[in-house]
């Protein structure tokens, strides 16, 4: 019998009208490295979270049991000790404090006095930074070295405390091939020195690599553990089972819309991130939708979907490096969101709360904010004019609210979102750039945003649709692009595209694309 | 015939109660302004007077007119600290001109408006194109024009002789002078009689219009005796101040300033875009910014403006003074950014109203005035006012946080 260091068993996990996580096993072996993998939403990050105690004992059904005994954290300091350490996508570190204050934070080493003593503070981490091969000096500050120093302070962090079981959140998303290789090769060491670690990741290639077992996660369930020993567990078959749902009727038929001349094209667009000079994030993309048209891009977290789309609306993100683009057949350069709006662009956020609305604002103040101007002469609004049109949003749209003078952070998610897209409909846009449009919404809700693509199609409106969720893509696309890596890897017609063959360009990494 | 009597007042009872909880925050704001202002009337009858009531409009007319521009300051998620000491060198400049060289009273204030305007455009510039938070502008703003105020005078107060007659000299009167007689009256002054009633016909006017309007969009209003309740008692109150008013010198220039500036910025931010604008800016910038809303303009502009209201209270304030002093002004920022957040206005921007701001510095201005009357030193008066503005913010996150957990 193998000697299992974790078990979870049956874990349900519920969110106010969603369920996150339904009977969920998982059991990793002393000393092995775990991957789990699922599509974004499959519940990996939510499970991670229940096993380190974020989510208390409590809160969730099911048990975990940490060798051999039954365990209940009620916070993250019970699963950390345990040995427990989980290291999110998002560091947690204090920016303008040294790496050395970093690691012992909440943990600082003191004198007799009870003053930090700051010669032990930097020597006792100058030797967990070598264990970790972190070389730089301790009292730097964690603002001024990358990303991938930034993850091995994380884990010299960890390693401090005693890790048993270390879990690592897309541990490689944000960093290059040497950072990645090295922080690879650490999680190989530490399995040499007995740590077990859990990982969740998206690169196949890096999982076939390292990992000894893969668990796939789909829609909050377990569906299968693949032992990468055997030769039958090839990325293909870890894909398989990432997607393999059947498309049911989720998607409202579209007939008879024609699709007419090229509406929006792009090309060659580069963007760099907005800090990090040099780090290319959209690397020459080049699309185009056509009136009537609905296009997909289809692109797993990091690969620079919404980087895309924000920086073509109006530069709104990162460094623009190069790239050209035609609305109607005529070449635009659009500078800021205003001009982006003239030309007739519209882009639906994925981040509501953040980017889209003003939560403390009513219903009709945030559906007519984007196209003010017409209703406002010489600078005055027209306000028997703006209550007419949120009306009439509100009715073809089904907005449910008691009044168009509702908060609309008082709204559900999904009513939410048809706020956010009447905002953008009310501008009259020939192209709009719809970037996660269900997010966090129930199934009707998703039905009724899906019924509305349609009819902007209808109208003539060209919509591009970014999403991760694939099913959603074959069942609103007309054609898919597949995006990874900041590099368009595909344009796939509807007809011939299976959620296998858009995995598998999604998870195209760069040397293969050369 | 009882129960059919009764069962309408009970509707309406709930209506009112409806009206009030629908803006618990103004609503709350407003009464705790009738409840100090009853206080002062039992505790002292010299407190209703004419003289007394039209003493509190000429003595705290500049910090209603901060409060205004500082109400947009704080709505675009703002501060500015600044606005004592633009005020003090506004007045400054103002005086000194009137004479050292003898310019007449239009030059100095549009002299003094416009040195406004250049201040609100220097620390606009610092917030817009710098990017640097207006808390840190002002305060550079704060040392800087209260320095420049010192040079103008050379550190001492200069006054403005009043000339020979009973007439003062009409810069001074801006602020201490009467629209009086005009149309004659037996120790009721009709003219000021008439302009207070123009002023409630307007206000039915414009109440019974929005309602037009809201009722074409199917919006939901309070039920017709509550609106009826409502607009009598509003103008009762205009009339019976206006009558008050009237026993006394006249109509004063401040309060037609005041009046006109309060109407032009209730206008401004519930009417136009660049009102919307502002208040998108202070509620969510990202969203604002990813709407097409220059943020930069908004954030200039509000300064800018908030510049122009300083200048504006700079006159008001030395005209009051007949005189102007190196330290004029000092600490009148915290007075008119008290009175926003008595008002009602959010602590993180995006919330707030014109009106409220008038209220939360009226409360400031009675209670004052009340607490003086009564005799009561300084040292209680500040006390008192601070735990005013504490309890009212209190009040204010207190609501909030029900509504949220709601």
């Amino acid at each position: 019998m193998s000697d299992l260091i974790l078990q979870m068993r049956s874990i349900t996990k519920t969110f106010p009208g969603v369920k996150a996580l339904e009977n969920v096993n998982l059991d990793v072996e002393r000393g092995e490295i775990h991957a789990i993998c699922g599509e974004n939403g499959a519940g990996k990050s939510t499970l991670m979270k229940v096993l380190s105690g974020v989510h208390p004992h409590g809160t969730y059904s099911g048990e975990i049991i940490l060798d051999g005994q039954p365990a209940t954290f009620s916070s993250i300091s019970d699963s950390e000790a345990k040995g427990i350490v989980i290291i999110h996508q998002e560091l947690a570190l204090i920016p303008h404090l040294s790496i050395a204050e970093n690691i012992f934070l909440r943990n600082e080493r003191k004198n007799s006095l009870g003053l930090i003593d700051w010669n032990r503070t930097n020597s006792e981490a100058q030797e967990l930074m070598e264990r970790v091969g972190l070389h730089e000096n301790p009292t730097t500050l964690i603002s001024q070295i990358g990303v991938g120093k930034q993850q091995l302070v994380e884990i010299a962090k960890a390693v401090y405390k005693d890790v048993r079981l270390l879990i690592l959140d897309e541990p490689t998303s944000a960093l290059n091939d040497t950072d990645s290789e090295h922080l690879l090769g650490l999680i190989r060491q530490f399995k040499q020195q007995g740590i077990t670690c859990i990982m969740i990741s998206h690169k196949l290639s890096e999982i076939a690599e390292i990992a000894d077992t893969t668990t796939v996660i789909r829609d909050g369930k377990t569906i299968e553990s693949l032992d990468m020993a055997d030769p039958a567990s090839t990325q293909d078959r870890i894909i398989r089972s990432m997607v393999g749902r059947d498309l049911e009727h989720r998607y409202p038929e579209r007939v008879g819309v024609a699709i007419g001349e090229e509406a929006f094209r792009v090309e060659d667009w580069t963007v760099n991130h907005p800090t990090q000079a040099g780090r290319v994030i959209v690397d020459h993309a080049g699309f185009n939708v056509r009136a009537g048209e609905v296009v997909g891009i289809a692109g797993l977290m990091g690969a620079g979907r919404t980087e895309l789309a924000m920086s073509l609306f109006g530069k709104s993100y990162g460094r623009f490096q190069g790239g050209r683009m035609w609305l109607g057949g005529q070449e635009v350069r659009l500078n800021s969101v205003s001009e982006a709006i003239d030309a007739g662009l519209a882009y639906v956020t994925e981040d509501r709360k953040r980017y889209g609305l003003n939560l403390i604002e009513d219903v009709r103040v945030n559906i007519c904010s984007a196209g003010l101007k017409q209703l406002t002469k010489v600078g005055w609004i027209n306000a028997n004019e703006e209550l007419r049109v949120a009306e009439e949003y509100r009715d073809s749209m089904r907005i449910k609210t008691p009044s168009v003078l509702y908060p609309v952070g008082k709204l559900s998610g999904g009513n939410q979102q048809k706020v956010v897209v009447a905002k953008w409909l009310y501008t009259d846009p020939r192209v709009l750039i719809m970037d996660e449009p269900t997010r966090g919404i129930d199934v009707g809700a998703k039905y009724e945003i899906y019924t509305l693509i349609n009819q902007m199609v209808a109208d003539g409106k060209a919509v591009v649709v970014i999403s991760s969720e694939l099913p959603e893509l074959l069942g609103v696309c007309d054609r898919i692009y597949t995006l990874s890596f900041g590099r368009i890897t595909g344009n796939v017609p509807r007809a011939e595209a299976t959620q296998e063959n858009l995995m598998e360009l999604m998870t195209q990494e760069k040397e293969e694309v050369r | 015939m009882t129960t059919t009597l009764e069962a309408p007042t009970q509707g309406l009872g709930g209506a009112v109660v409806k009206l009030l909880s629908r803006n618990l925050r103004q609503s709350g704001i407003l009464m705790a302004f009738v409840v100090v202002f009853l206080v002062f009337s039992v505790l002292k009858a010299e407190f209703l007077s004419p003289t007394n009531l039209t003493n509190i409009i000429l003595q705290y007319s500049y910090v209603l007119i901060l409060a205004i521009g500082m109400l947009m300051v704080i709505v675009a998620a703002q501060i500015d600290l600044a606005v004592g000491s633009t005020l003090g060198l506004t007045g400054a400049i103002a005086t000194t001109l009137i004479v050292k060289a003898g310019a007449p009273w239009w030059a100095a204030v549009l002299a003094a408006v416009g040195v406004g305007l250049l201040c609100g455009a220097w620390q606009g510039f610092w917030v817009a194109v710098v990017g640097m938070p207006g808390f840190i502008v002002s305060l550079g703003g704060m040392l800087l024009f209260r320095g420049l105020t010192y040079r103008v005078l050379n550190n001492i107060s200069l006054t403005i002789p009043s000339t020979p007659g009973s007439e003062g000299p009409p810069y001074v009167s801006i602020a201490n002078g009467f629209l009086n007689g005009l149309l004659g009256g037996y120790g009721y002054d009709v003219f000021t009689i008439v302009i207070f009633g123009l002023a409630a016909v307007f206000y039915v006017v414009t109440q019974l219009r929005a309602r037009a309007g809201q009722l074409k969009y199917r919006q939901e209003v309070s039920p017709l005796p509550v609106f009826i309740v409502k607009l009598v008692v509003i103008c009762a109150i205009i009339m019976w101040f206006g009558v008050q008013i009237s026993q006394d010198r006249g109509l004063p220039y401040i309060l037609i300033i005041l009046a006109a500036l309060i109407m032009i910025y209730t206008m401004v931010t519930q009417r136009t875009s660049f009102g919307r604008h502002v208040y998108a800016v202070g509620g969510n910038m990202l969203a604002a910014q990813l709407t097409g809303v220059k943020v930069k303009w908004i954030n200039f502009w509000v300064f800018v403006n908030m510049g122009f209201m300083a200048g504006v209270a700079g006159v008001v304030y030395s005209a009051r003074m007949s005189s102007a002093q190196p330290s004029a002004g000092n600490g009148f920022e915290l007075d008119a950014i008290a009175a926003c957040f008595i008002g009602g206005a959010s602590t993180l921007g995006g919330i707030g109203r014109v009106t409220g701001a008038m209220i939360g510095g009226l409360i400031m201005a009675v209670l004052n005035n009340g607490m003086e009357l009564m005799g009561i030193e300084e040292s209680y008066r500040q006390m008192v006012k601070g735990l005013v503005l504490l309890v009212a913010v209190a009040f204010d996150l207190v609501i909030k946080r029900r509504a949220e957990s709601k």
